[in-house]
């Protein structure tokens, strides 16, 4: 919403603020200014000048040299305008003063302006300069009467040596409100005006409405039905005759103009200038082409076609209600007219309308019609019934103040009994209970009755005008309380009563993992949610597996962003393959996000929103940097059993022979593996890269923070070496399992030193060596003890093929 | 006897003088005070001196032993100190070679931002709940006073799944699934992730993150919100940094309010940061809606709460200057190593 302060002034004469004070009080009472901008930037010492002699430069053929009046001297002005002669009173910029914008240069406007200085065009010198419309910071469509070519002309009654920004009105500013969608009231100059008016402590001054029309009567002229009343709950409609299409005066223009609205004609200008005074879109018929002298409001039907006045032919459907006459659709109610009955300059009597129709209605038809005029835009907001003839007795006053028709009498109003006005108990306590303040019921009471809310002393009730659709409740007068007495002036202080803050344990399970990712090299990434279907065939997954069951998005941005992912892979290889594409040589990445599991399809419940840890990296370390990393994982949140890493995770996006399931006491946490080199490639990177995956939900029953301090051991250990020959297929897993389950309590530690296949060793098998530590708890070992234990650890591993290398 | 000890000593100090190493040394003390060391040979022949005399020359053989010792010691300390000088000597460093840094991973400026955010409400008493990102039309819109036909719904530019499920638009459904616990007093922040359908450009992400706030309580005040979210900007912000007020509108608070805080690039003054406003909008906020409550069984007329979301990214990008949101969820390490 653009309105130019004079406008808002119209209504609070006494408004005396500078921009910035109209800014900063606007915005803090609800009110809130997005921009402002001053008409008259960089126009500086401008004042009309009379014309008084017109020469042929001497040297060139294009410039003319003028004599111009200023007023109070005559000075010399070269220009190369055309349109400039004896007599002609125009806008002249004098040397040292500024313009906002050039004749010739059609970018935006330096932020400075152009400076005019004296100076010689051509060997003639020249004391300043003469303005186009454009120079003025202005355009041809805001100054229809402005030669588009050269110098603006001003009347002949302009006074010389007068500020000629003043009689462009260009002493004004242009300021922009963001209005929130429940104050359907600002979206019209008189609701910012009532706004302002409290704001500031000045008297509101609405146009005062005198009665209109002659001593006909519109029923004569004119009959309306509305049908359907659950989309228009009010229509009225006058009839204006001999109409004399006009340009409409100067200062009509000028407000339309500032509010960017290009003037057109009176009619049309008074329609526009209605709209944006009341908020009250109209529209306007030729009477002449209403067939049958009737008007009916009714929904259209399916398969209909409509031609809007810009000419486009419109697909109609059962929900868009139509404007129609005896024969035939005339308009889309709320939206656009029909180019059947547009007004033209040769009109001669037209019906005026101003209607309420729903909202909502209006902002679905206007989407499926695809048709979002001013006027939709502000009906679908929902309108006031009551100012729909407010509106209209305003527009014919307009018409007959403008002279441009005759107002036939009386007005048709086809409604639905209006609503009751909305009555809201006044409790000043719980106000100030709700506020944390203590103002007295006295303020608060002038406070409503200055923005035209009413009290009713003996009911104790608050009255709210039709106009103020948002306010309901007791908690909607606290705000306007709060927002006129000033936000600023509430007290701040904090709520009372104990309470415990914290995290639960699923978080604080995030945060260890956030924390030795770090630790372990890997940076942390942010993923989407949505990614493409072909994710799956990109992950090379089988067609029947359970991932390609994915919740999918019924209006996607794209077919990129369709389905809710339910592999966390594809966003951390895409990130990876970003940095490869780039160029990071070395890059290990972790990622902390759902994947989104559906009971069943279509989704009637909530999915399984399942929490993953994935880490990813390519560059310096193999598979057991990945390994490590998840195992350190599994130690800082306390699980401190043994981890197993089952080869048969049977994941097809992985290295077939670099891979594995994470299981704890038998149940599958995750898996992690080398990348199969076919992925790599579909996600174009070419090296090798590693990822692990750990569901977290399959995690966190295992996880405890409960840790205890077992000791330190005060007997000494014994260590013993084997070195193995052990056939290629075992798994060194298979070994460590041997020592767990034979090597006792007194079995401390069991360390992998060595592990080699190759020449020294027999095909078909390999050299492994470990180191076992034992210890007792409470004695020094004996000899013996420690070779029973080797014993049994050297008959297991025999059962697997194992023999020890001497 | 006498004069044998003396010519032992003059001959040690001498051999003691030629020693260069503390090896020489201690070959020296061997030859003289050894098991078969010269002076040990002279106790070993004691026996043949007088008893009388034997007190005066042990004295006179421990003497010389005392003397050569001290002379030992004082030389390997004078020895052993040289060799330590030369060994420092010889080991300067060029100190100004860089150093062995580690190299942990690093935290993503959206999970930094929401770190201090949760630092700054759990000293408050504040706990960190969550909601699913899938979510019910009703939570996400119904509950929060934003019925079937409100254009808010448009405004918001919602994924659907389907007519029922939907991708959350903002945490605030989170609100209502506290409510329903039937858990009071409530002190929850509920960060998340959330969607709108924003095409992807420098200022916008189809998905982003919010913290949402709520607090619901006997006697909660609008005072109480603005001096708990002037704490939470002062703590994120600086000491020094001032917040506004604004009177605004979302329908499940009223009063609402957004809240600026003073540009803590320039402190007010205006400047290119904070396009010469002085001031930068933070979050919305706002006293719950009494309607909002009675649909979680809450009696407004005993209850009241107050309720905030702050846009995770939003505080991300502007406290740590970052100009592109794409940065985001690009993961170029680039980028993420500078934090």
């Amino acid at each position: 919403m653009n309105t130019p302060l004079s406008w808002i002034k119209d209504y609070v004469p006494d408004l005396d603020v500078t921009d910035q004070e109209y800014r900063d009080g606007m915005t803090l009472s609800g009110t809130k200014v997005e921009n402002f901008a001053r008409r008259d930037k960089n126009l500086e010492k401008i004042i009309v000048g009379e014309v008084l002699e017109v020469e042929k430069h001497p040297d060139a053929e294009h410039l003319v040299v003028c004599q111009v009046n200023t007023g109070s001297d005559t000075i010399q002005i070269v220009t190369g305008a055309p349109n400039v002669h004896k007599g002609d009173k125009v806008p002249v910029v004098l040397a040292g003063g500024k313009v906002a914008g050039s004749a010739h240069d059609d970018g935006p406007a330096p932020e400075e302006g152009y400076a005019i200085k004296e100076g010689k065009l051509r060997g003639i010198d020249s004391f300043g300069m003469m303005c186009s419309i454009d120079e003025l910071g202005s355009d041809v469509n805001f100054y229809p009467e402005a030669d588009p070519e050269g110098i603006y002309i001003f009347p002949a009654d302009a006074p010389v040596g007068a500020d000629a920004v003043e009689l462009l009105g260009l002493h004004d500013t242009v300021v922009e409100y963001e209005v929130t969608s429940n104050r359907v009231d600002c979206f019209s100059i008189l609701g910012i005006a009532r706004e302002a008016a409290v704001t500031f402590g000045k008297e509101f001054k609405p146009p005062v409405i005198r009665e209109t029309g002659n001593s006909e009567d519109v029923n004569d002229f004119v009959s309306v039905e509305v049908k359907d009343t659950d989309l228009c709950t009010r229509y009225t409609a006058r009839v204006v005759k001999n109409i004399r299409i006009e340009p409409s005066p100067k200062w009509m223009q000028l407000r339309l103009g500032a509010a960017g609205i290009r003037p057109i004609n009176n009619i049309v200008d008074i329609t526009n200038f209605v709209m944006l005074e009341y908020g009250q879109p109209m529209h306007a018929y030729d009477y002449d082409k209403i067939a049958g002298r009737k008007i009916i409001v009714r929904r259209a039907a399916d398969g209909d076609k409509f031609v809007t006045l810009d000419g486009q032919e419109r697909n109609l459907d059962k929900d868009v209600l139509m404007i129609c006459d005896g024969e035939k659709e005339i308009g889309i109610a709320g939206v656009m007219g029909g180019e059947n009955t547009m007004i033209t300059d040769d009109v001669k009597t037209m019906l005026f309308e101003a209607a309420t129709f729903n909202g909502t209605n209006i902002r679905k038809s206007s989407r499926r019609v695809g048709l979002r005029t001013d006027a939709s835009g502000i009906f679908e907001k929902g309108l006031d019934p009551r100012n729909a003839s407010e509106a209209m007795n305003r527009a014919c006053q307009l018409v007959e103040e403008l002279g441009a028709g005759e107002v036939v009498g009386g007005m048709i109003d086809i409604k639905v009994p209006f609503k009751d006005l909305v009555r809201i108990p006044f409790e000043p306590d719980r106000i100030n209970d709700l506020l944390g303040t203590s103002y007295s019921p006295e303020e608060m009471i002038e406070v409503f009755e200055k923005e035209d809310l009413s009290f009713d002393k003996d009911k104790n009730e608050v009255v709210i005008p039709s106009f103020r659709q948002d306010l309901l409740a007791l908690c909607d007068l606290a705000e306007e309380v709060a927002r006129f007495k000033g936000y600023d002036n509430i007290p701040t202080t904090l709520p009372g009563g104990n309470a415990m803050g914290g995290i639960g344990l699923k978080l604080r399970m995030e945060d260890t993992a956030r924390q030795v990712a770090e630790m372990c090299g890997f940076s942390q990434a942010y993923v989407y949610s949505f990614e493409s279907p072909k994710v799956f065939d990109k992950l090379k997954l089988p067609e029947d597996a359970p991932e390609r069951n994915a919740i999918r998005i019924s209006n996607p941005l794209g077919e990129d962003f369709s389905v809710m992912r339910t592999i966390s892979l594809n966003g951390m290889l895409s990130s990876l393959s970003t940095n490869y594409n780039r160029r990071n040589p070395e890059v290990k990445l972790y990622e902390l996000g759902n994947i989104y599991v559906p009971e069943s399809l279509p989704l009637t419940d909530y999915p399984d929103e399942r929490m993953q840890l994935t880490f990813g990296f390519y560059g310096k370390g193999d598979f057991f940097t990945m390994k490590g990393a998840v195992e350190e994982f599994f130690n800082a949140v306390g699980m401190k059993k043994k981890r197993e890493y089952d080869p048969k995770a049977g994941k097809s996006f992985l290295h077939p022979g670099r891979q594995a399931l994470v299981k704890y006491e038998g149940k599958v946490l995750g898996y992690l593996g080398e990348v199969h080199p076919s992925v790599c490639n579909a996600y174009d990177i070419k090296t090798r890269v590693y990822v692990a995956v750990i569901d977290m939900p399959s995690v966190i029953e295992f996880v405890s923070y409960d840790h205890k301090y077992e000791g330190i051991a005060k007997f000494p250990a014994v260590t013993r070496d084997i070195s193995m020959l052990v056939p290629a297929d075992v798994l060194v897993g298979q070994i460590e399992a041997v020592f767990a389950q034979r090597g006792g309590k007194i079995l401390e530690e069991v360390k992998l030193f060595d592990i080699y296949e190759g020449e020294q060793v027999a095909k078909g098998f390999k050299s492994v060596a470990y180191s076992l530590t034992f210890r007792a708890k409470d004695k020094t070992l004996e000899e013996n003890e420690i070779t029973a234990a080797m014993k049994k650890i050297l008959n297991g591993l025999q059962s697997l093929g194992i023999e020890l290398r001497s | 006897m006498k004069e044998k000890l003396e010519e032992i000593r003059q001959k040690a100090l001498a051999k003691i003088a030629e020693s260069d190493t503390p090896d020489k040394l201690n070959e020296v003390r061997v030859a003289i005070l050894g098991k078969k060391g010269e002076l040990t040979e002279v106790l070993k022949s004691m026996k043949d001196v007088s008893p009388e005399d034997r007190p005066k020359v042990g004295q006179l053989v421990n003497e010389t032993r005392a003397d050569i010792e001290k002379i030992l010691e004082e030389t390997r300390n004078k020895l052993e100190s040289a060799a330590l000088d030369l060994r420092l000597a010889t080991e300067t460093i060029d100190v100004t070679l860089p150093g062995d840094v580690p190299t942990p991973g690093h935290r993503h400026p959206n999970q930094i931002a929401l770190d201090e955010i949760e630092r700054v409400f759990i000293g408050m008493g504040y706990e960190v709940v969550e909601g699913p990102e899938i979510e019910k039309d009703y939570y996400n819109f119904e509950a929060l006073n934003i019925p079937a036909d409100h254009p808010a719904k448009d405004e918001q530019d919602t994924f659907y799944i389907n007519g029922e499920m939907l991708l959350r638009t903002q945490t605030s459904g989170c609100q209502i699934h506290e409510m329903e616990k039937g858990r009071l007093p409530i002190r929850m922040i509920a960060p998340g992730r959330v969607f709108r359908a924003d095409e992807v450009d420098a200022t916008h992400s189809p998905s982003f993150h919010q913290v949402e706030g709520l607090v619901v309580d006997k006697h909660v005040t609008f005072a109480d919100l603005k001096g708990t979210l002037e704490e939470f900007a002062r703590q994120m912000f600086g000491a020094e940094t001032k917040v506004k007020f604004r009177p605004h509108h979302f329908p499940f608070t009223e009063p609402s309010a957004e809240m600026d805080v003073s540009c803590f690039k320039c402190g007010g003054k205006g400047c290119r940061f904070c396009k010469n406003e002085g001031w930068i909008e933070i979050l919305g906020c706002g006293m719950v809606h009494p309607h909002v409550l009675e649909m979680c069984k809450i009696d407004p007329k005993e209850y009241t709460g107050f309720a905030f979301g702050v846009g995770l990214e939003r505080i991300a990008l502007l406290k740590y200057e970052i100009d592109d949101m794409r940065l985001l969820y690009e993961n170029d390490y680039r980028f993420l190593k500078q934090f």
